[in-house]
Protein backbone atom coordinates (compact mmCIF):
# COMPACT_ATOMS: atom_id res chain seq x y z
CA UNK A 1 0.00 0.00 0.00
CA UNK A 2 3.04 2.26 0.20
CA UNK A 3 2.60 2.78 -3.50
CA UNK A 4 -0.81 4.27 -3.09
CA UNK A 5 0.05 7.74 -1.95
CA UNK A 6 3.43 8.04 -3.65
CA UNK A 7 2.40 11.03 -5.76
CA UNK A 8 0.97 13.37 -3.21
CA UNK A 9 2.98 12.23 -0.19
CA UNK A 10 6.31 12.85 -1.84
CA UNK A 11 5.25 16.25 -3.06
CA UNK A 12 5.60 17.36 0.53
CA UNK A 13 9.09 16.02 1.06
CA UNK A 14 11.94 18.19 -0.12
CA UNK A 15 13.75 16.48 -2.91
CA UNK A 16 16.35 18.46 -4.84
CA UNK A 17 15.99 18.44 -8.57
CA UNK A 18 18.64 16.53 -10.42
CA UNK A 19 18.47 19.16 -13.11
CA UNK A 20 19.50 22.14 -11.02
CA UNK A 21 23.16 22.90 -10.50
CA UNK A 22 24.03 21.05 -7.31
CA UNK A 23 27.76 21.54 -7.50
CA UNK A 24 28.49 25.09 -6.52
CA UNK A 25 32.26 24.82 -6.57
CA UNK A 26 34.63 27.01 -8.50
CA UNK A 27 32.79 28.26 -11.56
CA UNK A 28 29.23 29.41 -11.99
CA UNK A 29 27.48 27.05 -14.32
CA UNK A 30 24.91 28.33 -16.73
CA UNK A 31 21.85 26.18 -16.54
CA UNK A 32 18.10 26.44 -16.63
CA UNK A 33 16.79 26.78 -13.09
CA UNK A 34 14.02 24.23 -12.75
CA UNK A 35 11.43 23.98 -10.01
CA UNK A 36 11.82 20.96 -7.74
CA UNK A 37 10.05 17.79 -8.83
CA UNK A 38 6.65 17.43 -7.17
CA UNK A 39 6.70 13.62 -7.18
CA UNK A 40 9.17 10.88 -8.14
CA UNK A 41 9.75 10.94 -11.88
CA UNK A 42 8.39 14.47 -12.30
CA UNK A 43 10.19 16.50 -14.97
CA UNK A 44 8.94 20.12 -14.90
CA UNK A 45 8.90 21.63 -18.38
CA UNK A 46 8.73 25.21 -19.58
CA UNK A 47 5.95 26.07 -22.03
CA UNK A 48 8.40 25.96 -24.94
CA UNK A 49 9.67 22.53 -23.90
CA UNK A 50 6.13 21.30 -23.46
CA UNK A 51 5.26 22.39 -26.98
CA UNK A 52 8.45 20.93 -28.42
CA UNK A 53 7.83 17.60 -26.73
CA UNK A 54 4.17 17.62 -27.76
CA UNK A 55 5.13 17.96 -31.43
CA UNK A 56 8.13 15.65 -31.20
CA UNK A 57 6.31 12.90 -29.34
CA UNK A 58 3.33 13.06 -31.71
CA UNK A 59 5.64 12.68 -34.71
CA UNK A 60 7.67 9.94 -33.09
CA UNK A 61 4.54 8.00 -32.10
CA UNK A 62 3.50 8.10 -35.73
CA UNK A 63 6.94 7.05 -37.01
CA UNK A 64 7.45 4.26 -34.50
CA UNK A 65 4.13 3.08 -33.13
CA UNK A 66 5.86 0.83 -30.63
CA UNK A 67 7.17 3.81 -28.67
CA UNK A 68 4.66 3.66 -25.83
CA UNK A 69 6.73 6.25 -23.96
CA UNK A 70 6.13 8.71 -26.79
CA UNK A 71 2.38 8.08 -26.79
CA UNK A 72 2.46 8.71 -23.05
CA UNK A 73 4.47 11.90 -23.45
CA UNK A 74 2.10 13.11 -26.16
CA UNK A 75 -0.86 12.49 -23.88
CA UNK A 76 0.69 14.43 -21.04
CA UNK A 77 1.92 17.39 -23.03
CA UNK A 78 -1.39 17.86 -24.82
CA UNK A 79 -3.67 17.17 -21.87
CA UNK A 80 -4.36 20.81 -21.13
CA UNK A 81 -7.45 21.20 -19.00
CA UNK A 82 -8.74 17.69 -19.62
CA UNK A 83 -7.27 16.37 -16.40
CA UNK A 84 -8.89 19.14 -14.39
CA UNK A 85 -12.28 18.33 -15.91
CA UNK A 86 -11.81 14.62 -15.27
CA UNK A 87 -10.71 15.17 -11.70
CA UNK A 88 -13.80 17.26 -11.09
CA UNK A 89 -16.03 14.58 -12.61
CA UNK A 90 -14.38 12.05 -10.31
CA UNK A 91 -15.04 14.29 -7.34
CA UNK A 92 -18.74 14.38 -8.20
CA UNK A 93 -19.14 10.61 -7.92
CA UNK A 94 -18.81 8.65 -4.65
CA UNK A 95 -16.79 5.94 -6.37
CA UNK A 96 -14.56 8.53 -8.04
CA UNK A 97 -13.97 10.26 -4.74
CA UNK A 98 -12.87 6.97 -3.22
CA UNK A 99 -10.36 6.50 -6.03
CA UNK A 100 -8.90 9.96 -5.52
CA UNK A 101 -8.68 9.40 -1.79
CA UNK A 102 -7.06 5.95 -1.91
CA UNK A 103 -5.07 6.45 -5.14
CA UNK A 104 -4.86 2.75 -6.01
CA UNK A 105 -2.12 1.64 -8.41
CA UNK A 106 -2.32 -1.23 -10.88
CA UNK A 107 0.72 -3.42 -11.35
CA UNK A 108 1.75 -6.98 -10.70
CA UNK A 109 2.37 -6.24 -7.03
CA UNK A 110 -1.02 -4.71 -6.33
CA UNK A 111 -3.02 -7.29 -8.28
CA UNK A 112 -3.50 -10.89 -7.19
CA UNK A 113 -3.72 -12.54 -10.59
CA UNK A 114 -4.06 -16.04 -9.21
CA UNK A 115 -7.09 -15.03 -7.21
CA UNK A 116 -8.61 -13.44 -10.31
CA UNK A 117 -8.05 -16.62 -12.30
CA UNK A 118 -10.12 -18.51 -9.77
CA UNK A 119 -13.18 -16.31 -10.23
CA UNK A 120 -16.29 -17.61 -12.07
CA UNK A 121 -16.39 -17.39 -15.84
CA UNK A 122 -18.37 -14.33 -16.81
CA UNK A 123 -16.98 -12.02 -14.14
CA UNK A 124 -14.96 -8.90 -14.86
CA UNK A 125 -11.93 -10.19 -12.93
CA UNK A 126 -11.85 -13.45 -14.87
CA UNK A 127 -12.29 -11.60 -18.16
CA UNK A 128 -9.34 -9.32 -17.29
CA UNK A 129 -6.97 -12.15 -16.48
CA UNK A 130 -8.17 -14.07 -19.53
CA UNK A 131 -7.39 -11.05 -21.67
CA UNK A 132 -3.91 -10.66 -20.12
CA UNK A 133 -3.16 -14.31 -20.82
CA UNK A 134 -4.57 -14.33 -24.36
CA UNK A 135 -2.80 -11.17 -25.46
CA UNK A 136 0.36 -11.95 -23.46
CA UNK A 137 0.38 -8.62 -21.69
CA UNK A 138 1.43 -7.81 -18.14
CA UNK A 139 -0.03 -5.14 -15.90
CA UNK A 140 3.46 -3.67 -15.53
CA UNK A 141 3.94 -2.14 -18.93
CA UNK A 142 2.82 1.41 -18.18
CA UNK A 143 5.21 4.37 -18.39
CA UNK A 144 5.10 6.55 -15.25
CA UNK A 145 3.84 10.10 -15.56
CA UNK A 146 6.56 12.74 -15.95
CA UNK A 147 5.21 15.97 -17.38
CA UNK A 148 2.11 16.82 -15.33
CA UNK A 149 2.96 19.36 -12.64
CA UNK A 150 0.13 18.90 -10.16
CA UNK A 151 0.54 15.61 -8.23
CA UNK A 152 -3.18 14.90 -8.05
CA UNK A 153 -3.66 15.48 -11.77
CA UNK A 154 -0.57 13.36 -12.36
CA UNK A 155 -2.33 10.59 -10.48
CA UNK A 156 -5.45 10.99 -12.64
CA UNK A 157 -3.26 10.59 -15.74
CA UNK A 158 -1.50 7.59 -14.24
CA UNK A 159 -4.89 6.06 -13.36
CA UNK A 160 -6.07 6.57 -16.95
CA UNK A 161 -2.96 4.86 -18.27
CA UNK A 162 -3.23 1.96 -15.87
CA UNK A 163 -6.96 1.42 -16.39
CA UNK A 164 -6.62 1.43 -20.18
CA UNK A 165 -6.10 -2.31 -20.00
CA UNK A 166 -9.39 -2.68 -18.14
CA UNK A 167 -11.15 -1.04 -21.07
CA UNK A 168 -9.48 -3.64 -23.28
CA UNK A 169 -10.77 -6.38 -21.00
CA UNK A 170 -14.25 -4.91 -20.74
CA UNK A 171 -14.80 -5.10 -24.48
CA UNK A 172 -12.31 -7.87 -25.17
CA UNK A 173 -10.26 -5.71 -27.54
CA UNK A 174 -7.13 -7.30 -28.97
CA UNK A 175 -3.86 -5.39 -28.89
CA UNK A 176 -3.19 -4.83 -32.57
CA UNK A 177 -3.46 -1.51 -34.37
CA UNK A 178 -7.13 -1.49 -35.39
CA UNK A 179 -8.61 -2.38 -31.98
CA UNK A 180 -6.23 0.04 -30.27
CA UNK A 181 -7.40 2.87 -32.48
CA UNK A 182 -11.03 1.92 -31.95
CA UNK A 183 -10.40 2.05 -28.23
CA UNK A 184 -8.66 5.42 -28.56
CA UNK A 185 -11.74 6.74 -30.36
CA UNK A 186 -13.88 5.46 -27.50
CA UNK A 187 -11.57 7.11 -24.97
CA UNK A 188 -11.78 10.42 -26.78
CA UNK A 189 -15.52 10.25 -26.69
CA UNK A 190 -15.65 9.17 -23.05
CA UNK A 191 -12.71 11.01 -21.48
CA UNK A 192 -11.72 13.77 -23.89
CA UNK A 193 -7.91 13.59 -24.03
CA UNK A 194 -6.67 15.45 -27.12
CA UNK A 195 -4.00 12.81 -27.65
CA UNK A 196 -6.68 10.15 -28.19
CA UNK A 197 -8.11 12.18 -31.05
CA UNK A 198 -4.61 12.87 -32.42
CA UNK A 199 -3.83 9.18 -32.33
CA UNK A 200 -6.53 8.57 -34.91
CA UNK A 201 -4.09 10.26 -37.27
CA UNK A 202 -2.12 7.03 -37.07
CA UNK A 203 -4.91 5.45 -39.07
CA UNK A 204 -3.00 6.53 -42.18
CA UNK A 205 -0.69 3.65 -41.40
CA UNK A 206 -3.47 1.09 -41.55
CA UNK A 207 -4.20 -0.85 -44.71
CA UNK A 208 -7.12 0.69 -46.65
CA UNK A 209 -9.69 -2.00 -45.77
CA UNK A 210 -8.84 -1.71 -42.09
CA UNK A 211 -8.96 2.06 -42.26
CA UNK A 212 -12.37 1.90 -43.89
CA UNK A 213 -13.64 -0.37 -41.13
CA UNK A 214 -12.19 1.90 -38.46
CA UNK A 215 -13.90 5.02 -39.71
CA UNK A 216 -17.00 3.28 -41.02
CA UNK A 217 -17.84 0.96 -38.13
CA UNK A 218 -15.75 1.47 -35.08
CA UNK A 219 -15.52 5.24 -34.79
CA UNK A 220 -19.34 5.64 -34.98
CA UNK A 221 -19.68 2.95 -32.33
CA UNK A 222 -17.06 4.67 -30.18
CA UNK A 223 -18.69 8.07 -30.52
CA UNK A 224 -22.12 6.80 -29.50
CA UNK A 225 -21.00 4.38 -26.82
CA UNK A 226 -18.37 6.63 -25.29
CA UNK A 227 -20.65 9.62 -24.92
CA UNK A 228 -23.52 7.51 -23.63
CA UNK A 229 -21.45 5.74 -21.02
CA UNK A 230 -20.56 7.10 -17.64
CA UNK A 231 -17.02 8.50 -17.32
CA UNK A 232 -14.94 5.36 -16.90
CA UNK A 233 -12.42 7.07 -14.65
CA UNK A 234 -15.09 7.09 -11.96
CA UNK A 235 -15.15 3.29 -11.96
CA UNK A 236 -13.33 1.65 -9.06
CA UNK A 237 -12.46 -1.48 -11.03
CA UNK A 238 -10.66 -3.13 -8.14
CA UNK A 239 -13.92 -3.28 -6.18
CA UNK A 240 -15.69 -5.02 -9.02
CA UNK A 241 -13.67 -8.13 -9.80
CA UNK A 242 -16.59 -10.43 -9.02
CA UNK A 243 -19.22 -8.42 -10.89
CA UNK A 244 -20.95 -10.12 -13.81
CA UNK A 245 -19.64 -8.69 -17.07
CA UNK A 246 -22.99 -8.14 -18.78
CA UNK A 247 -24.46 -6.53 -15.70
CA UNK A 248 -21.42 -4.28 -15.50
CA UNK A 249 -21.79 -3.17 -19.10
CA UNK A 250 -25.41 -2.32 -18.50
CA UNK A 251 -24.56 -0.38 -15.37
CA UNK A 252 -21.82 1.60 -17.07
CA UNK A 253 -23.92 2.24 -20.15
CA UNK A 254 -21.67 0.52 -22.69
CA UNK A 255 -22.32 -2.13 -25.28
CA UNK A 256 -20.09 -4.33 -27.43
CA UNK A 257 -18.42 -2.98 -30.54
CA UNK A 258 -19.02 -4.48 -33.99
CA UNK A 259 -17.36 -7.83 -34.47
CA UNK A 260 -13.82 -8.45 -35.69
CA UNK A 261 -11.48 -6.86 -33.16
CA UNK A 262 -12.28 -8.66 -29.96
CA UNK A 263 -10.86 -11.85 -28.53
CA UNK A 264 -13.15 -14.85 -28.89
CA UNK B 1 56.95 -4.00 -36.82
CA UNK B 2 54.01 -4.47 -34.60
CA UNK B 3 51.33 -6.80 -35.79
CA UNK B 4 48.13 -4.83 -35.61
CA UNK B 5 45.44 -7.18 -34.53
CA UNK B 6 42.04 -6.74 -36.06
CA UNK B 7 39.36 -7.97 -33.74
CA UNK B 8 36.39 -9.73 -35.14
CA UNK B 9 33.47 -8.56 -33.05
CA UNK B 10 30.82 -11.24 -32.65
CA UNK B 11 27.18 -10.41 -33.11
CA UNK B 12 26.42 -11.11 -29.50
CA UNK B 13 29.10 -9.42 -27.51
CA UNK B 14 28.50 -11.74 -24.58
CA UNK B 15 29.71 -14.72 -26.60
CA UNK B 16 33.36 -13.84 -26.36
CA UNK B 17 35.30 -10.95 -24.95
CA UNK B 18 37.62 -8.60 -26.79
CA UNK B 19 41.06 -7.69 -25.57
CA UNK B 20 39.85 -6.78 -22.14
CA UNK B 21 41.73 -4.48 -19.87
CA UNK B 22 41.41 -5.81 -16.35
CA UNK B 23 41.42 -2.32 -14.96
CA UNK B 24 38.11 -1.48 -16.66
CA UNK B 25 36.22 -3.36 -14.02
CA UNK B 26 38.66 -3.04 -11.16
CA UNK B 27 37.19 -3.51 -7.75
CA UNK B 28 36.35 -0.26 -6.05
CA UNK B 29 39.00 0.89 -3.67
CA UNK B 30 37.38 3.69 -1.70
CA UNK B 31 39.77 6.58 -1.84
CA UNK B 32 37.37 9.21 -0.51
CA UNK B 33 38.07 11.27 -3.60
CA UNK B 34 35.13 12.59 -5.57
CA UNK B 35 34.71 13.75 -9.11
CA UNK B 36 31.94 15.21 -11.20
CA UNK B 37 29.42 13.21 -13.18
CA UNK B 38 27.69 16.04 -14.97
CA UNK B 39 26.51 18.31 -12.18
CA UNK B 40 26.46 15.50 -9.66
CA UNK B 41 29.38 14.76 -7.39
CA UNK B 42 30.20 11.08 -7.21
CA UNK B 43 32.97 8.92 -5.76
CA UNK B 44 35.83 8.72 -8.21
CA UNK B 45 35.53 4.94 -8.45
CA UNK B 46 31.99 5.07 -9.69
CA UNK B 47 32.40 7.55 -12.50
CA UNK B 48 33.70 4.92 -14.90
CA UNK B 49 30.73 2.63 -14.46
CA UNK B 50 28.27 5.53 -14.58
CA UNK B 51 29.80 6.67 -17.87
CA UNK B 52 29.73 3.08 -19.09
CA UNK B 53 26.01 3.01 -18.38
CA UNK B 54 25.51 6.19 -20.38
CA UNK B 55 27.38 4.93 -23.41
CA UNK B 56 25.88 1.45 -23.32
CA UNK B 57 22.55 3.21 -23.47
CA UNK B 58 23.32 5.76 -26.19
CA UNK B 59 25.49 3.59 -28.45
CA UNK B 60 22.81 2.42 -30.88
CA UNK B 61 21.44 5.91 -31.41
CA UNK B 62 24.73 7.79 -30.97
CA UNK B 63 25.22 8.87 -34.57
CA UNK B 64 21.57 9.78 -35.01
CA UNK B 65 21.60 11.90 -31.85
CA UNK B 66 24.83 13.62 -32.90
CA UNK B 67 23.22 14.61 -36.17
CA UNK B 68 19.98 15.70 -34.58
CA UNK B 69 21.39 17.64 -31.66
CA UNK B 70 24.08 19.43 -33.66
CA UNK B 71 21.95 19.68 -36.80
CA UNK B 72 24.77 17.91 -38.59
CA UNK B 73 27.42 20.44 -37.55
CA UNK B 74 29.49 17.83 -35.73
CA UNK B 75 30.44 16.53 -39.17
CA UNK B 76 31.90 19.91 -40.08
CA UNK B 77 33.89 20.00 -36.87
CA UNK B 78 35.30 16.54 -37.43
CA UNK B 79 36.15 17.39 -41.03
CA UNK B 80 37.98 20.54 -39.82
CA UNK B 81 39.79 18.54 -37.20
CA UNK B 82 41.15 15.96 -39.59
CA UNK B 83 41.91 18.57 -42.26
CA UNK B 84 44.02 20.43 -39.72
CA UNK B 85 45.99 17.29 -38.95
CA UNK B 86 46.57 16.34 -42.61
CA UNK B 87 47.32 12.67 -41.94
CA UNK B 88 49.47 11.14 -44.65
CA UNK B 89 51.06 14.36 -45.86
CA UNK B 90 54.48 13.34 -44.57
CA UNK B 91 54.13 9.64 -45.14
CA UNK B 92 52.10 6.85 -43.60
CA UNK B 93 51.21 7.27 -39.95
CA UNK B 94 50.51 4.90 -37.16
CA UNK B 95 47.53 6.49 -35.41
CA UNK B 96 45.71 5.77 -32.22
CA UNK B 97 42.18 7.13 -31.92
CA UNK B 98 41.07 6.97 -28.32
CA UNK B 99 37.44 7.04 -27.19
CA UNK B 100 36.96 6.50 -30.90
CA UNK B 101 33.99 4.16 -30.51
CA UNK B 102 31.83 4.65 -33.53
CA UNK B 103 34.77 5.39 -35.84
CA UNK B 104 34.00 8.89 -37.14
CA UNK B 105 37.58 10.14 -36.84
CA UNK B 106 39.32 6.93 -37.82
CA UNK B 107 37.33 6.82 -41.03
CA UNK B 108 38.15 10.43 -41.83
CA UNK B 109 41.85 9.88 -41.16
CA UNK B 110 42.00 6.88 -43.48
CA UNK B 111 39.96 8.60 -46.18
CA UNK B 112 42.05 11.77 -45.99
CA UNK B 113 45.31 9.85 -46.35
CA UNK B 114 43.91 7.79 -49.20
CA UNK B 115 42.20 10.57 -51.16
CA UNK B 116 44.86 13.24 -50.82
CA UNK B 117 48.10 11.27 -50.71
CA UNK B 118 47.19 7.85 -52.17
CA UNK B 119 48.25 6.50 -48.80
CA UNK B 120 47.04 3.00 -47.97
CA UNK B 121 49.63 2.32 -45.33
CA UNK B 122 48.37 4.64 -42.61
CA UNK B 123 46.75 2.65 -39.84
CA UNK B 124 44.35 3.62 -37.06
CA UNK B 125 43.87 1.65 -33.87
CA UNK B 126 40.50 2.56 -32.43
CA UNK B 127 40.47 2.32 -28.67
CA UNK B 128 37.37 2.66 -26.53
CA UNK B 129 36.42 1.60 -23.03
CA UNK B 130 32.90 0.75 -24.14
CA UNK B 131 32.24 -2.43 -26.07
CA UNK B 132 28.85 -1.30 -27.35
CA UNK B 133 30.35 1.76 -28.96
CA UNK B 134 33.12 -0.33 -30.55
CA UNK B 135 30.51 -2.65 -31.92
CA UNK B 136 28.77 0.26 -33.63
CA UNK B 137 32.12 1.35 -35.05
CA UNK B 138 32.92 -2.11 -36.31
CA UNK B 139 29.55 -2.33 -38.03
CA UNK B 140 30.11 1.05 -39.67
CA UNK B 141 33.55 0.02 -40.91
CA UNK B 142 32.08 -3.09 -42.48
CA UNK B 143 30.46 -0.75 -44.99
CA UNK B 144 33.85 0.64 -45.99
CA UNK B 145 36.89 -0.63 -47.87
CA UNK B 146 38.96 -0.77 -44.69
CA UNK B 147 37.11 -3.70 -43.14
CA UNK B 148 39.35 -6.74 -42.80
CA UNK B 149 42.46 -4.78 -43.62
CA UNK B 150 45.33 -3.88 -41.31
CA UNK B 151 44.39 -0.23 -41.66
CA UNK B 152 41.78 -0.36 -38.91
CA UNK B 153 41.53 -2.35 -35.72
CA UNK B 154 39.37 -2.17 -32.61
CA UNK B 155 40.53 -2.41 -29.02
CA UNK B 156 38.64 -2.29 -25.76
CA UNK B 157 40.82 -0.44 -23.28
CA UNK B 158 40.86 2.34 -20.73
CA UNK B 159 42.45 5.60 -21.93
CA UNK B 160 43.86 6.17 -18.44
CA UNK B 161 45.66 2.84 -18.38
CA UNK B 162 46.48 1.54 -21.84
CA UNK B 163 48.00 -1.92 -21.33
CA UNK B 164 51.72 -1.43 -21.82
CA UNK B 165 52.24 -4.78 -23.48
CA UNK B 166 49.96 -3.83 -26.32
CA UNK B 167 50.32 -0.05 -26.41
CA UNK B 168 54.07 0.34 -26.12
CA UNK B 169 56.01 3.48 -25.31
CA UNK B 170 56.99 5.78 -28.14
CA UNK B 171 55.07 3.93 -30.82
CA UNK B 172 52.45 6.21 -32.41
CA UNK B 173 52.69 9.12 -34.81
CA UNK B 174 49.31 10.60 -34.02
CA UNK B 175 47.03 10.37 -30.98
CA UNK B 176 43.50 11.68 -31.37
CA UNK B 177 40.66 11.86 -28.87
CA UNK B 178 37.35 13.36 -29.96
CA UNK B 179 34.49 14.25 -27.64
CA UNK B 180 35.72 11.63 -25.21
CA UNK B 181 38.20 13.12 -22.78
CA UNK B 182 35.58 14.95 -20.74
CA UNK B 183 34.01 11.59 -19.86
CA UNK B 184 37.20 10.24 -18.38
CA UNK B 185 37.67 10.28 -14.64
CA UNK B 186 41.18 11.70 -14.67
CA UNK B 187 42.21 13.93 -17.55
CA UNK B 188 45.86 14.08 -16.42
CA UNK B 189 46.03 10.28 -16.50
CA UNK B 190 44.76 10.24 -20.07
CA UNK B 191 47.26 12.92 -21.11
CA UNK B 192 50.08 11.09 -19.43
CA UNK B 193 49.24 7.86 -21.28
CA UNK B 194 49.03 9.82 -24.52
CA UNK B 195 52.49 11.19 -23.86
CA UNK B 196 53.83 7.72 -23.13
CA UNK B 197 52.62 6.03 -26.29
CA UNK B 198 53.48 8.83 -28.71
CA UNK B 199 56.83 8.94 -30.46
CA UNK B 200 59.03 11.97 -29.85
CA UNK B 201 57.96 14.67 -32.28
CA UNK B 202 54.52 13.16 -32.65
CA UNK B 203 51.21 15.01 -32.25
CA UNK B 204 48.50 14.89 -29.63
CA UNK B 205 45.18 16.27 -30.87
CA UNK B 206 41.93 16.65 -29.00
CA UNK B 207 38.56 17.84 -30.31
CA UNK B 208 36.24 18.60 -27.43
CA UNK B 209 33.37 20.83 -26.40
CA UNK B 210 34.72 23.91 -24.73
CA UNK B 211 33.87 27.31 -23.28
CA UNK B 212 31.93 29.85 -25.27
CA UNK B 213 33.14 33.30 -24.29
CA UNK B 214 30.66 35.43 -26.19
CA UNK B 215 27.83 36.07 -23.67
CA UNK B 216 25.02 36.14 -26.23
CA UNK B 217 26.12 32.97 -27.97
CA UNK B 218 26.71 31.38 -24.59
CA UNK B 219 23.17 32.12 -23.41
CA UNK B 220 21.63 30.75 -26.59
CA UNK B 221 23.88 27.72 -26.46
CA UNK B 222 22.97 27.01 -22.83
CA UNK B 223 19.27 27.36 -23.53
CA UNK B 224 19.56 25.02 -26.47
CA UNK B 225 21.70 22.52 -24.58
CA UNK B 226 19.53 22.28 -21.52
CA UNK B 227 16.11 22.44 -23.12
CA UNK B 228 16.31 20.94 -26.60
CA UNK B 229 19.01 18.30 -26.23
CA UNK B 230 17.47 16.37 -23.31
CA UNK B 231 14.15 16.46 -25.16
CA UNK B 232 15.76 15.16 -28.34
CA UNK B 233 17.22 12.38 -26.21
CA UNK B 234 13.76 11.62 -24.86
CA UNK B 235 12.14 11.64 -28.28
CA UNK B 236 14.78 9.96 -30.42
CA UNK B 237 16.40 7.63 -27.95
CA UNK B 238 13.90 7.31 -25.10
CA UNK B 239 16.67 8.42 -22.74
CA UNK B 240 16.64 11.86 -21.17
CA UNK B 241 19.11 11.22 -18.39
CA UNK B 242 22.06 10.23 -20.56
CA UNK B 243 21.77 13.38 -22.63
CA UNK B 244 21.30 15.49 -19.52
CA UNK B 245 24.59 14.03 -18.29
CA UNK B 246 26.28 14.77 -21.60
CA UNK B 247 25.30 18.45 -21.66
CA UNK B 248 26.22 18.85 -17.99
CA UNK B 249 29.61 17.22 -18.54
CA UNK B 250 30.40 19.86 -21.17
CA UNK B 251 29.96 22.61 -18.56
CA UNK B 252 32.30 20.85 -16.15
CA UNK B 253 35.17 20.58 -18.61
CA UNK B 254 38.11 22.98 -18.12
CA UNK B 255 38.33 26.13 -20.23
CA UNK B 256 40.64 26.39 -23.22
CA UNK B 257 43.65 27.85 -21.36
CA UNK B 258 43.18 25.50 -18.41
CA UNK B 259 43.14 22.47 -20.65
CA UNK B 260 46.14 23.77 -22.60
CA UNK B 261 48.05 24.01 -19.33
CA UNK B 262 47.09 20.43 -18.44
CA UNK B 263 48.45 19.33 -21.82
CA UNK B 264 51.72 21.12 -21.08
CA UNK B 265 51.82 19.60 -17.60
CA UNK B 266 51.83 16.17 -19.23
CA UNK B 267 55.01 17.11 -21.04
CA UNK B 268 53.72 18.31 -24.41
CA UNK B 269 54.81 21.47 -26.09
CA UNK B 270 51.92 23.65 -27.23
CA UNK B 271 51.34 26.95 -28.98
CA UNK B 272 50.63 30.12 -27.02
CA UNK B 273 47.58 30.58 -24.81
CA UNK B 274 45.39 32.22 -27.42
CA UNK B 275 42.90 31.12 -30.06
CA UNK B 276 45.05 29.93 -32.95
CA UNK B 277 47.90 28.89 -30.64
CA UNK B 278 47.48 26.00 -28.26
CA UNK B 279 43.87 25.70 -29.36
CA UNK B 280 41.58 26.64 -32.21
CA UNK B 281 37.99 27.45 -31.40
CA UNK B 282 35.23 26.22 -33.65
CA UNK B 283 31.87 28.02 -33.75
CA UNK B 284 32.80 30.49 -31.05
CA UNK B 285 34.22 27.91 -28.68
CA UNK B 286 31.35 25.47 -28.71
CA UNK B 287 34.03 23.01 -29.79
CA UNK B 288 37.76 23.47 -29.71
CA UNK B 289 40.80 21.68 -31.13
CA UNK B 290 43.75 21.44 -28.75
CA UNK B 291 47.08 20.17 -30.06
CA UNK B 292 50.44 19.43 -28.53
CA UNK B 293 53.71 17.93 -29.65
CA UNK B 294 55.80 15.48 -27.67
CA UNK B 295 59.26 16.92 -27.43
Amino acid sequence: MSQARSFVALAASSRSSSHAATNRKSRSVHTIPRPKPAYPGHIPLTPFENGFLAVGSALMSLIDTRRADMVAACGETTAGSTLVKLRDIMLESPEGRRILKEMPRINSQTLDLEKLRSLPENTFGRAYVGWLDTCKVTPDSREPVHYIDDPELAYVMQRYRETHDFYHALFGFKVSALPELALKAFEFSNLGFPMTALSLGASIRLKPPQRARLWGEFVPWAARCGSHARCLLTVYWEERWGQDLDEMKKELGVWNPPAGITIP
Amino acid sequence: MQATRSIRLPRKLSACRLIHNHSILRSSDPSGRTTSFGFRTVPEESKESLVKGVFDSVASKYDLMNDASSLGVHRLWKDSFVDTLKPGRKGPLRCIDVAGGTGDIALRILDHARENYADRETTVEIVDINAQMLKEGFTRFKKTMYHNTPQVSFHEANAQELPASQFKNDSYDLYTITFGIRNCTSIPAVLSEAYRVLKPGATFACLEFSKVNNPLLSTLYDQYSFTVIPLLGTILAGDRDSYQYLVESIRKFPSQPEFAQMIRDAGFSTGGDFDGGAWTDLWGGIASIHTGVKI
